[in-house]
Formats: C-alpha cells, structure tokens, sequence
C-alpha cells in the first residue's frame, strides 16, 4: 500500500477503489471471489453471500458483483442513476466482535479519514421479500452520505441464521465520487491516469446505460421474458427434486442446490426486467414476489442439506 | 447510601428506540428491587447511541433481617418428631432451640429462624441478567460466534459490555459480578468512538458522568438536544436567521450523536423556487438537518403542509402505523426559507467541520436536484391528464383502484355540495383532481406531501382557489388536534372522501377491532364527525332511500354497490332490491336507479338496469349491458345491517368525541336511546340543552320527579302484571280527582305539545323550558295524591298520569339513563 503509483489513488482512480478495498477484505482472511457469472440484482445475491449465510460452517468472502435494477435506467441522463453498478461485498460469518472496527478500517484504507469526516451509524432494518431475509444494522454514512450498509443477517431463504453472519455493501460509484469530489458518476475516473490516458466511467460504461435502459424500458421481449420467467421456476423445481436425495442410500446430501439456485437468480432478474417493462400489475406484482421467495426457500432448504451448508461429507 | 451503576455499552442503538429503552431500564431493574423489599431514593436512566445507563442513588447494602420464630414438639416427644423438626428449622441439634411453655401445651421448643437480609450485590446480580436476556426491545437480534447456539442473547444491536457497581461514596465501590452470555460485568467503558477512543475505569456515577463528558460523551439525551438546540439558534441568528424548530427531528437528532458539533452549510439560492415544504422535507427526511428562514417575511406560497391520509405511501390502503408522526403545525412556509440549513455531526474535526459541511452541501445539492427536478417535471402535466394512471394503483384489493375511487367521491362530493353550501361543479372538480398528486413524481418520493403537492400544482394550473385548497384539505382533520377545513368545497370534498372510506371498508367487512384500526376507520369517522359539528352542517345519516332528497349514506352505499359487483369482487347483498325496502320489483324488471335518486348514481353514464336473485345487470353508456353473477359472502346479510352497523359505530364515535368535549355520557346515553338519532348536530344541540337544564333547579327538580314517577310505575306495573301507557283518562280526572291531579294533567298535555312543537322546530332550550313547568305540578301532586287510591279506577288513572310523565320527558330525552 506504501509505495503504490498515484493513480492507483482510491481518492482519484475509481478501479484503485476496489483494489484497495479487496486487498484491504484479503488482509482479513476474506476469500477474494469474482463477480458471480449472472444477472443479480445486488451483491447479496450472490450464492457466496444468500446459501454461504447459511448453515453452521464458518466463511469470509469479499467480491464486487455487478448489480442490474432495470428499473433505475435512466438512459444516462441522470448523474447519479444507473441499471447496471457495482458493489462491494463483504461477508463474514459468524461476524467478528470488531466488525465496525474492520469496516472503519477499510474506510481508513481508501482514505477516508476519521478525525476529519462525520461517520454515523443510522438504524437501517434491511429485509428481501425475494430472498426471505432480514436482518438489522444500519446505513452508514459519510458526511450525510450514505455509503454502506451494514447488516447482521438474521434470516436467509425463510432459515434463521446460526451463527449469524455481519454483511458489509459499498456503494462503489457514489463513494468513489465522493472521494473523487465529482458530480456524475460519469465523470469518475476510472483508471486513475490524466490526460490522453484517462478512462472515465462514461466512456466505459454510458453507452451501455443508454442501451439497457431503451432495452429495458421499451424492447425487452415481454412474452419471452414470462416463458423465461416459467422455465426458470419449473427448472428449479426440477433440479431441486433431482437433486433430493434417494429414498434407501446412505447419503443424505442434496446434490444440486447450486444449479437450483441459479434459476431462482435467474427467476428473480425476469422478474426485475418485467416489472421494468410495465407489464406487471400491483396485485400481481406481490405474487411473483412470492413466488421467487419460495424458490430461494426451497433453495436454502436444498443448501442445508449439502457439505457446504454444514452436512458432514 | 450506597449506588448503583449500570451502563450497557452496545453497537449503535436507533434514534427512536433508546428514549424507551432508557425508560424501560429504569423501570425494570427498580420494579424488581422493590418487589425484593429493596427501596431507594432516586433513580434516573440515560441513553445515548451506544448505552444505555442507569443510576440508583440510596440503596441499602443489604435486605432487612427476617426473624422467624417456629413452634416445635413438646419437651420430650419422641426422637423421630425431635429430628423432623430440627430439620425443618435447620437446626444441627436440640439445644439450639429454646424451650417455652404455656398452659395448655405444657413446655416445647421453638426454634428461632434468622434470615439475615441478602446483600444488594447479589440480589442486583441475580435480577439484572433477567432484565438483559428479555429487554422490551421493538426489535432485537443475534450476533456473533453464540449465536451458533440456541438461545443465545439477543440485544438491539451486538452488546459489548456491562458496568455495573454498587458501593457507598466513601469507599470503592465493588463490581457486581455476573455474567450474560459471556460477557462478564467490570468497570470499564468507552469513550466518544473517535474523539476518545479507548477504555475509561469507572467507579460509581459522580464519577462516571463526568469520565464520559472529558470523552466527549453527554449521556443526558435532553442536554444534548438542549445543547444542538442552543447552538443551532446561535449560528442562525449569528446570520440574521431563524431556526425552524422541529421536535421530532431534534429528538432523533440527538439520539445520533454522543458529542454533538452543530454546523451551518448552504445550497444554491436557486433551488428556492421550489416550494419551501419540499425543500424542508427533502432536508428533513434524507439528511435530517434543520432548515432557516429569514424572520417575519410571509410566504408568497401555500401556508400549511399536508398530512398523510390513509396509509404512509397513501397510493393504495395499506395498513398505517398506529401513531403517524409528522409534528410540524404552522411555523414551516410562514416565513421565505433561507438558503442554508443546520447540521449536527457528532465530530470535532480538525479542519473545523469544513470537510463535514462540504459533504452534506454536496449530498443536499443532489437531493435538491432531484426535488426541482420533479418539480419541473410535475409542472408539465396538467392534474386532469394524470387521472388515467390512478387506475393502476390499487387503494384495496376489493375496492378497487383510486381511479374508481375518484369516480366516487366526485360524484359524491357534488351530491353533499349543496348540503354544505358549496358550488356542485367545484366540488366535483376537486374532487377529481384530488388524488392526482399520488401520480406525481414529487409525491412518488415524498408520500407525506400529498395533498400539499396538488395544491400547488391545482393553483399553478388555473384552478379556482376553493379547487386548489379543497385538493388539500381533504385529507383534513387528520387527528382529534387537526384543523379542519371550512372552505364549503373542502368540507363537501373531505365529507366524501371519508365516508367512501367508511362504508367500502363497512361493505367488505373490514372494520376497526380492538386496539386494531388498520386503515383508520376511526379517525375518518371522527373527521366527518368534526366536519359536520364544527361547520354546523345538517347531515341525516339514515334517512329513507325512497325520499326524494336520498341521502348521504344510501347514496355513498349504492355507489358502493355498483363498484363492487361491477368489478365481480364482492357480493354481501341478496338481493339488490333489499335496498329499497317497501318496494317491490318484479324480478327481471328493469329499473333506473336514477328515478330512485333522481341523481346519477355511479359516474355519469353507468346506471343499474335490473336486478334478480344473483344477478344484477349494470347498463355502462347508451349500449353495453353487462351482468354480474354474485353469492353472499361477508358477515352481513343486507344493506341494512351494513347502514346500521356502520351507524352505530358513528354513535360510538361521537360518544367519545363528546365525552373528549367534557359532556356527560349519561346524557349522551339519554339522547342516543331516543328513536331516530341520525342528524349529529341536532343530537349535539340536544346533549348540550339537556345538561344545561340539568343544572338548573327545575331541571333537578323534574328530574327527581321523573324519577318517583317511573318508580311507582315499574312497581306497580310489576304487580299489576301490566303497563299503564294509555292516556290519562281525563274525565275521570275532573270528576273524581283532586286539585293537584287536575293541575297536572292539564300542565302536562301543554307541556308535551310545547316540547314536541319546540323539537320539531329544532328549539331544544324551548324543549326543556316547556318541560320545567311540570316541576311545580309535579311536585304538589306527589305531595297531595296519594296515588295507590282504594277506587281502582281512580289508581289506574293516577298510574297513566305517572307514565304521562314520562312520555313527557321522552320528547327530549330518555331520562332513565340520566344519572347522579
């Protein structure tokens, strides 16, 4: 960290922010995963962080995850808007006695210094009607700004946790420009260099705003997106009932919790594009919330019953 | 004597919860001393984000001494019973016991049993784990490596550690030991968490206070606001400025900061235009700082916020919390905001705070952004325009769409218009617009400034000034302390709006029980309640749906109807043509409800056309006949037992407006018992008359007449085994009764004439005048005629003189409910 290029500043290079954060996360212990390879809405998603809550095994993992809400397009025209960012991620289970000290620490990493800016800690109940989860904690707030989130994870897929896990979620866009001191999130500087060399966020991702949202908004496939929405939820089921274990073996593990779940993901983010598009009414709108919730219930009810999630190999 | 000190040092505990807790850690731990025999002298609990804590000043060091003496066997009695009692008394051997005697028992022994009194150190370590493991918390939690296990603590946020001492001043006091779940008791605790990070060791609260103020740690809430209140002022005034105050937000402000720093930042003139309920609710709401403004200038703009009606995001009827909590009367927009506003940090900074300022500027800078943003936007559509869209947002699942809603209430708003003395037209215009703020962006982000929000952008569009003020206030009163509108269209518009709410939610059956009032049904009643008594509006609640002049309640209940079985969601009703009782209808017949009315029931164009067991047929414009099948469903069985259950909750409800006024619910009782109660103003004319007369001599006097009369009569009538409630016979009076029968009689015909003229004519003092001139009659009677004469005529007579009486008093109220 001493003798770091300037432009891996986090104050000044937007890539240099993760980097920071991940080495800070790796110097804890914490697995450094990537991104999961599909569409989520937030990093909780992630099945390092919704199955890995769950069961009595221990586990620290940190990763970005590129989050999709196809609902906050807003064709970049807004600076402070996207459908598609980064978060950070941090996942420690069973949460350390110090975990507000680790997350102040991450924040003194990136330069965030205490004896100059406000850090407060304002109740945030956090709950996923999808996931069937909940927990308490709190925004946590820079300044006025809020810039993680921080949760001690009660309930995962309907299942208390035992013991309970401490989740930590960076903003990355908005904390990276207000350590930038930038306005739009476009301006960010993405590699930290100046001049010709310079990377923005723009140029790296506006297009892409400007593309989902009209994809999202207007052009997204709504018949297909429903079927997609079936097939996801039958295949889940399916894989679930496959995956049980056969009546009469010595085994008791379920064998395919994982790819279960990645239909209940996959489920979940059809639902997102749908209720982008307009197409699904209030009434119906809590029903097919209900219905990914009893996938990812059922999903966790799968984990419980596999090595990961506490089953003696 | 000694004190106690208890600090429970936990992660973050929220603003609104810890005034409580604090609250309920004294109470908890002094309940359970006292109930253990231990008495103190004060007790004061205290609660910043990280702690809660508790001072107990005079506690003994120990229980008082229980003495206990126990008879034994008399001297000499076996050993089997020597032993048993030795062991029941916990004694090693006989020559602890003394020897007594008395006459009769000769000499036994009595063993003296001493309970020396538990020291307080162990009581305290025994009562407060308990207190710990089950704390009232709203909502707790799990944390950690224990909570692997079942069971394990749960706190509001991770519990760290306890302090907890006991000692007297002059010595050290000792730690009392105890442990929950792991954490051990001790003397030490922590400092402000970056000012004075660290561990401080504490012995007894004179010198912990003052430990944690040197850390940067007020742990007196009510300072802390005093000192953010004291500051806050300070820097406006210092810039010409004045604070707007804000109770709620100071409360949870100060729950948010052990040190508090109070700071001044500023945003860009330029967001002014917005309006200053926006500005202040952005800043309130997103970044909870106080908002300035320059003193004794008015405000070009709309005086008063808005409230939330129905529920926090008022777009569909979700259940509200019990108690909304958005303080703010008057004050805010009566004076141009500034363009600065007051932060409270919980820093020292070493740049002096410019750094903390810089970033809330930025953060208000985006929100502000944001707030003219859809502001601009808002402008742009017209209210009208936006009314298609309400119908994709549910108020109820069974009452269908705020659209439908609207529908209604505009036509009932310009139905009750001329009731209330407003322009029908405007009324129903207001209507129409009123809900469509929920549809704006700024409401869409802001649910607490419905209402307000119309109002702006009604009077920006042109509408009449009643239009724009009654898209408001509509919503209005909101509470038992709210103001409630007065302007004709607002009153004919809130008049609507509630008893839609009322009777959909009577149609489906979801009505308040308990402590349970979901969607407020209570507070609606109470606001048509006000509405109707402070406007002095005549509003018969009840009356005949076959009068021409059809009112307010059939008529809000057939638009009920025609909604609910039109979208085929609900049928409580058997029969549709139960609602004109009296009236036959063949069973295919058609018939235009419109002839009933002689007023457009549902919308302008929609009208039933016919009716029959299960079926009823809606005509939607000149041609689509459409039929809907329906079953009954629901508790009630008919239109009538929905009207008269509703009444009777309006019943209730206005008892207990009038008993929160200070009348006397016995006279309410004795109004209410009266047959066809069902115009509030004139039963609260009448309550008020009664109680006046009833503190007049004569009133008293009756009242004690009454009251011989109906006693005789209930005894007489009982041994009779009949009732008395023909009319005197008054050629029996003449012939063969006395003076003072005859002088009754002949006051008491006047008498009820004048009374019955007075009510009808609505003169209740009159009423009551005509009625006091029975007193002096009444009185001689009783005093003279002996009513039980031996000529049983002459006595039955005498009997339907008595009830006369009472069917006297019956012109103005039931007076076997008055009591005292």
């Amino acid at each position: 960290m001493t003798s770091e290029p300037a432009h891996m500043n986090p104050a000044r290079s937007f890539q240099g922010l993760i980097l920071t954060l991940q080495r800070y996360w790796a110097e804890q212990g914490c697995v450094i995963l990537q991104p999961y390879d599909m569409e989520v809405g937030a990093g909780t998603f992630h099945p390092a962080t919704t199955l890995r809550a769950l069961g009595p095994r221990p586990w620290r993992a940190a990763y970005v995850q590129p989050s999709r809400r196809p609902k906050d397009g807003r064709y970049g025209e807004n600076p402070n808007r996207l459908q598609h960012y980064y978060q950070f991620q941090v996942i420690l289970k069973p949460n350390p006695p110090n975990l507000q000290d680790l997350y102040l620490g991450s924040l003194k990493a990136i330069g965030i210094d205490t004896a100059l800016h406000d850090i407060r800690f304002v109740e945030d109940d956090w709950e996923s009607p999808t996931l069937g989860a909940w927990g308490l904690g709190w925004e946590c707030w820079c300044d006025g700004m809020e810039v993680s989130q921080f949760t001690y994870f009660q309930q995962v897929a309907g299942f208390e946790c035992s013991p309970v896990a401490g989740e930590l979620t960076y903003g990355l866009e908005r904390l990276a420009m207000y350590l930038q001191g930038v306005e739009s999130i476009y301006d960010l500087n993405f590699n930290g260099l100046d001049g010709d060399q310079k990377v923005t966020y723009g140029e790296v991702f506006l297009q892409a705003e400007q593309e989902y949202s009209r994809h999202n908004f207007e052009y997204a496939d709504t018949e297909m997106l429903f079927r997609h929405f079936r097939d996801a939820e039958a295949a889940c089921r399916k894989y679930l009932a496959d995956g049980e274990p056969k009546a009469g073996s010595n085994d008791n593990r379920h064998l395919m919790a994982l790819p279960a779940y990645d239909q209940c993901i996959k489920a979940s983010h059809m639902f997102n594009l749908l209720d982008a598009r307009g197409v699904i009414s209030v009434t119906e709108r809590q029903s097919y919330i209900l219905r990914v919730r009893e996938l990812a219930k059922a999903c966790g009810a799968a984990w419980l019953k596999t090595e990961g999630g506490g089953v003696a190999a | 004597m000694p004190d106690l000190l208890l600090e429970l040092f936990s992660e973050e505990i929220p603003a609104r919860m810890q005034r409580r807790a604090a609250e309920d850690l004294k109470k908890l731990v002094t309940d359970a001393l006292v109930e253990r025999g231990f008495l103190y002298e004060g007790a004061k609990a205290f609660a910043t984000p990280r702690r809660l804590a508790l001072h107990i000043a005079g506690l003994p060091v120990k229980g008082q001494d229980v003495r206990e003496e126990r008879k034994g066997p008399r001297v000499g009695s076996p050993e089997g019973a020597i032993q048993g009692f030795l062991k029941g008394a916990g004694l090693t051997s006989i020559e602890q016991a003394k020897i007594e005697s008395d006459p009769k028992k000769g000499e036994f022994y009595v063993a003296i049993i001493e309970k020396p009194g538990r020291s307080t150190p162990d009581v305290l370590a025994e009562i407060i784990p308990a207190i710990v493991k089950n704390f009232p918390w709203p909502k707790s939690m799990r944390w950690g490596a224990a909570s692997a296990e079942p069971g394990s603590l749960r706190w509001v946020r991770p519990l760290h550690s306890i302090v907890c001492t006991f000692g007297p001043e002059t010595e050290d006091p000792e730690i009392v030991r105890f442990e929950v779940d792991g954490i051990a008791t001790g003397d030490v605790t922590q400092g402000h968490r970056f000012l004075a990070p660290g561990e401080i060791r504490v012995k007894r609260f004179d010198d912990y206070a003052p430990a944690l103020e040197r850390a940067k740690v007020v742990i007196d809430t009510d300072r802390r606001k005093d000192m953010i209140l004291h500051d806050a002022k300070d820097l406006a005034f210092a810039q010409g400025l004045e604070l707007i105050e804000d109770e709620g937000l100071l409360e949870e402000v100060a729950g948010l900061v052990e040190w508090p720093v109070v700071l001044m930042g500023s945003f860009d003139e330029a967001f002014l235009d917005i309006p200053p309920e926006v500005i202040r609710t952005t800043i309130r709401a997103n970044q909870k700082c106080f908002v300035l403004k320059h003193p004794g200038n008015s405000s070009p703009l709309v005086g008063e916020a808005g409230r939330g009606v129905l529920a926090p995001s008022s777009e569909s009827a979700a259940p509200i919390p019990p108690s909304p909590t958005l303080p703010h009367k008057g004050g805010e927009g009566s004076s141009a905001l500034a363009n600065k506003f007051i932060l409270v940090s919980n820093l020292v900074a070493s740049d002096g705070g410019k750094t903390i300022v810089g970033g809330n500027e930025r953060v208000v800078r985006a929100r502000l952004s944001d707030a003219k943003f859809f502001w601009e936007t808002d402008k742009k559509v017209k209210l009208e325009d936006r009314l298609e869209k309400l119908k994709s947002i549910v108020f109820h699942e069974k009452l269908g769409t705020q659209y439908e809603r609207v529908e209604r209430i505009a036509a009932l708003a310009k139905e009750l218009a001329p009731i209330v003395g407003a322009d029908p037209a405007l009324a129903e215009r207001a209507a129409r617009l009123a809900k469509a703020d929920l549809v704006t962006e700024m409401v869409g982000e802001f649910p607490e400034l419905q209402g307000l929000m119309g109002r702006y952008y009604a009077s920006l569009q042109g509408e009449h000034a009643s239009v724009a003020a009654a898209v408001e206030e509509h919503y209005k009163p909101l509470g038992p302390s709210d103001r409630v509108p007065t302007d004709s269209v607002s009153v004919a518009v809130a008049l609507a709006d509630k008893i839609d709410t009322l009777v959909g939610f009577w149609a489906i059956d979801e009505k308040p029980t308990g402590s349970k009032d979901p969607y407020a049904l209570r507070r609606a009643a109470l606001g048509v309640i006000r509405l109707v008594l402070e406007n002095n509006i005549r509003l018969n609640f009840a009356s005949n749906p076959l009068r021409a002049d059809a009112t307010i309640l059939i008529f809000a209940r057939l638009l009920q109807v025609a909604h609910l079985y039109r979208n085929g969601q609900l049928a409580a009703f058997k029969r549709i043509g139960e609602q004109f009782e009296g009236r036959t209808f063949p069973a295919n017949d058609s018939f235009d409800v419109n002839t009933l009315t002689g007023t457009p029931v549902y919308g302008a164009e929609t009208i039933f056309v016919g009716h029959r067991a299960g079926e009823i047929k809606l005509r939607s414009g000149s041609l689509e006949i459409e039929t809907y099948n329906f079953e009954l469903v629901g508790r009630f069985s008919s239109l009538a037992e929905i009207q008269a259950d509703l009444l009777s909750f309006f019943a209730d409800r206005l008892k207990v407006y009038l008993r929160d006024q200070g009348a006397r619910h016995d006279l309410i009782d004795a109004v209410f018992a009266l047959e066809g109660q069902d115009d509030l103003l004139m039963i609260v004319r009448r309550v008020e008359a009664l109680g006046r007369f009833l503190d007049t001599e004569d009133g008293r006097n009756l009242l004690a007449g009454y009251r011989r009369a109906a006693n005789i009569l209930r005894i007489e009538e009982k041994k009779d085994g009949r009732s008395y409630s023909e009319a005197p016979d008054l050629q029996v009076v003449n012939d063969q009764g006395q003076i003072e029968e005859k002088a009754l009689a002949v006051v008491l015909a006047k008498a009820k004439e004048e009374a019955a003229a007075a009510v009808e004519s609505e003169d209740f003092e009159g009423a009551m005048r005509a009625l006091s001139r029975l007193r002096q009659p009444v009185d001689s009677f009783f005093d003279k005629v002996t009513v039980n004469a031996e000529d049983p005529a002459l006595r039955a007579n005498r009997l339907r003189l008595l009830n006369d009486i009472r069917e006297a008093t019956r012109t103005v109220a039931d007076f076997s409910r008055i009591e005292g």
